[in-house]
């Protein structure tokens, strides 16, 4: 028997609301083209779903890899209640990641041709190649909770044979793919504002997307355990909070000396208004996180933990955005604001994928700690 | 080494049959006059500056001819440029396009293949001009942008756009990129007074099959062209971090492989430590 829970306090009316509200407005971009949903232009060719979904989705999803490699390579059995509603995260993340592409891409029935006409030296390439990858060893990875569910043990033995292969192989992907991520702008070096435009924005791209999968995990836990009650306990809220000053430390230190040594650090007082965003990201996304998240009375506190982890998530978000969105001038001239349509879409698909965390939470053994003996 | 068009803009009288030949080999809307190519409304004519038509380039429009007001030896007047595909050596696009719809041809044209297009717009950003273009109103999109008229390349004829001037003044002209290089630098060495010292595209973004001269009256900085700081392909640094990719990865996997074995065998060690210690309590 399925016990009763708690029912979905957002409300799942609201959500149910988002959900086909997009989906009526994706039915109207099928039929009247981008143009029609979007503000999207010759000048500005990339937008709201490719900051949010692409470069934002992606980046949250790495609680998924940074977890699962925490517990099962570094052996940090403490964290392994978040391991599971991490890679579930992930899954749906990548979900998201390739229903909002589908949306995006002008020819989506054409989505499988990079699996046949390959350009091996576009990033671009790498990245879809991972996409697809890594969501079948996130599916692989979550499998075990459904075999769980349907008592299936042979399946579920498979699985275990080859947990820590998988664990590895999800890992070596999200760093060649987070980083990937960063390679695409490299291709920008007329549009890409020179305060974001450098050769290492791979590896800024790898280490702050480290840097924020564990923040998500929090967020994560804080909210589910406001929603569905399942409490974790507060020292692996504030070890997970512990880690997050040293990655960010590195990330910091490598965006100031890269700017240091392409003699650019000017541009942080001079370079109006891009300097605002460079700041907005640095200030919201690590520099105050760095200066909460050392101090251990925050850290041992589950508002200040939440809060810390909170401004980490901003503020890449706003790094993703800024360095695919507001400081990619592709054409002069072109302004770029999102359509509401453009910001429903993602709403919508956000609202399908809560709906679906909120079902796997009430039919799938995600929270439990306990592994079923096989 | 291809084709190459050399586009002479100091001769250039803005005349504009360049823009109208490509818009009608390429049966793109024009103006309400041509009734049988009215299907699309043209574009209007706008301020940017001084009175232009169209306002820029668009999946209708591949090439155009910009206005500009300056000033030479006689007095002021209104001078030209031209904002079109470069048709680039080493085509940023092209190194961007994840399923090669964009390819550059031994004869010089960057041709795209409607058939492979998945629509990314990836392209529009690995241009370092700015030029493709989406069809942001068609359900079926592609990306458009000059075709260099490969196709009547290929038959041995000129580029609508240099058959039409060829009738006018002459600005453009079609032959080996060498060749046109050569020309381009005589000319400017010909008239020194008269020629800025650059020809725009020999180096320009690892140097392209368009290249363009212009008179003291309308420097490249008023063109609209970016300037460029090195003379490297613009996927310089894209490759350099492609080619660490495969290595890199092998690394993490070893890495983790390698870590995730120490600290098994650190346990297992551990646990037969303390079971020893009963063992002998
Ligand atoms: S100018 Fe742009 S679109 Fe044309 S070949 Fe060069 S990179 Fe491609
Ligand atoms: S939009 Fe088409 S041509 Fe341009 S990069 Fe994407 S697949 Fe290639």
């Amino acid at each position: 028997m399925i016990e009763r829970k708690r029912s979905f306090p957002i409300g799942t009316s609201i959500l149910s609301f988002l959900a086909i509200l997009g989906l009526v407005l994706v039915v109207i971009r099928f039929i009247n083209g981008l143009g029609a949903v979007s503000n999207l232009s010759d000048g500005r060719p990339w937008g709201f779903w490719i900051s949010f979904d692409l470069y934002s989705g992606v980046a949250l999803a790495a609680g998924g890899f940074t977890m699962a490699g925490a517990v099962y390579i570094f052996n940090l059995k403490k964290y392994h209640s978040v391991v599971r509603p991490a890679v579930l995260t992930a899954f749906l993340g990548y979900t998201l990641v390739i229903l909002a592409l589908l949306v995006d891409i002008g020819a989506p029935w054409y989505i499988w041709h990079p699996l046949v006409y390959r350009n091996i030296h576009s990033p671009l390439f790498e990245v879809a190649l991972a996409v697809m990858t890594y969501h079948i060893v996130l599916a692989l990875e979550l499998s075990p909770a459904v075999f769980e569910r349907l008592n299936w043990h042979i399946p579920l033995r498979a699985i275990r044979a080859i947990q820590i292969p998988l664990v590895i192989a999800g890992i070596t992907i999200s760093v060649g793919h987070q980083s990937s991520l960063g390679t695409m702008l490299l291709m920008a070096t007329q549009a890409l504002h020179p305060l974001w435009y450098t050769p290492i924005l791979p590896i800024l791209f790898l280490s702050s997307a480290v840097a924020v999968g564990p923040a998500v995990v929090i967020l994560e836990s804080t909210l589910s355990t406001k929603v569905f009650g399942d409490k974790l306990e507060l020292n692996v809220l504030s070890g997970l909070g512990k880690a997050i000053p040293y990655i960010l430390g590195i990330y910091l230190l490598l965006k100031l000396v890269d700017l240091i040594v392409r003699g650019n650090l000017g541009l942080i007082f001079s370079a109006y208004p891009q300097n605002l965003l460079w700041l907005g990201e640095i200030v919201i996304g690590v520099v105050l996180p760095i200066i909460l998240l050392s101090i251990p009375s925050v850290r041992q506190n589950r508002r200040g933990v939440f809060l810390g982890a909170l401004l980490v998530v901003l503020g890449l978000m706003l790094n993703r955005f800024n360095v695919s969105m507001l400081a990619l001038a592709i054409r002069p001239g072109y302004a770029y604001f999102p359509h509401w349509m453009e910001v429903a879409i993602s709403a919508g698909l956000v609202a399908w994928a809560l709906l679906v965390i909120w079902l796997a939470h009430r039919f799938l053994p995600i929270a439990s700690d306990k592994e079923v003996a096989v | 080494m291809g084709k190459a068009v050399l586009f002479d803009a100091e001769i250039c009288i803005g005349c504009r049959a360049c823009e109208l030949a490509c818009k009608e080999k390429h049966g793109l809307p024009m103006f309400d006059l041509t009734k049988q190519l009215d299907a699309l409304p043209a574009e209007t004519t706008t301020n940017a500056g001084t009175y232009t038509k169209p306002p820029e380039l668009s999946a209708y429009t591949f090439l155009k001819v910009g206005f500009h007001e300056g000033r030479d030896a006689i007095g002021p007047l209104t001078v030209y440029s031209m904002r079109k595909c470069m048709h680039c050596e080493h085509p940023g696009c092209a190194a961007a396009c994840p399923v090669g719809a964009l390819q550059k041809t031994s004869e010089g044209p960057v041709v795209y293949d409607d058939n492979k297009c998945i629509g990314c717009r990836y392209c529009m950003i690995g241009c370092p001009f700015g030029i493709p273009t989406y069809q942001w109103d068609k359900p079926v999109p592609f990306i458009r942008k000059c075709t260099f008229c490969s196709d009547w390349l290929s038959e041995g004829k000129e580029p609508a756009c240099v058959q039409a001037c060829a009738k006018r003044t002459g600005s453009l002209t079609l032959g080996e990129r060498e060749e046109q290089l050569a020309k381009a630098r005589k000319i400017i060495t010909d008239s020194p007074d008269k020629y800025v010292n650059h020809i725009y595209g020999e180096k320009e973004a690892g140097g392209t099959s368009w290249l363009f001269i212009s008179s003291f009256s309308l420097p490249f900085e008023k063109w609209g062209l970016p300037t460029f700081g090195s003379t490297d392909p613009v996927a310089v640094n894209v490759d350099r971090a492609m080619v660490a990719i495969p290595p890199v990865l092998i690394g993490v996997a070893a890495v983790m492989a390698g870590v995730y074995w120490v600290i098994q065998r650190r346990e297992k060690i551990r646990q037969e430590n303390t079971a020893k210690k009963e063992v002998t309590k």
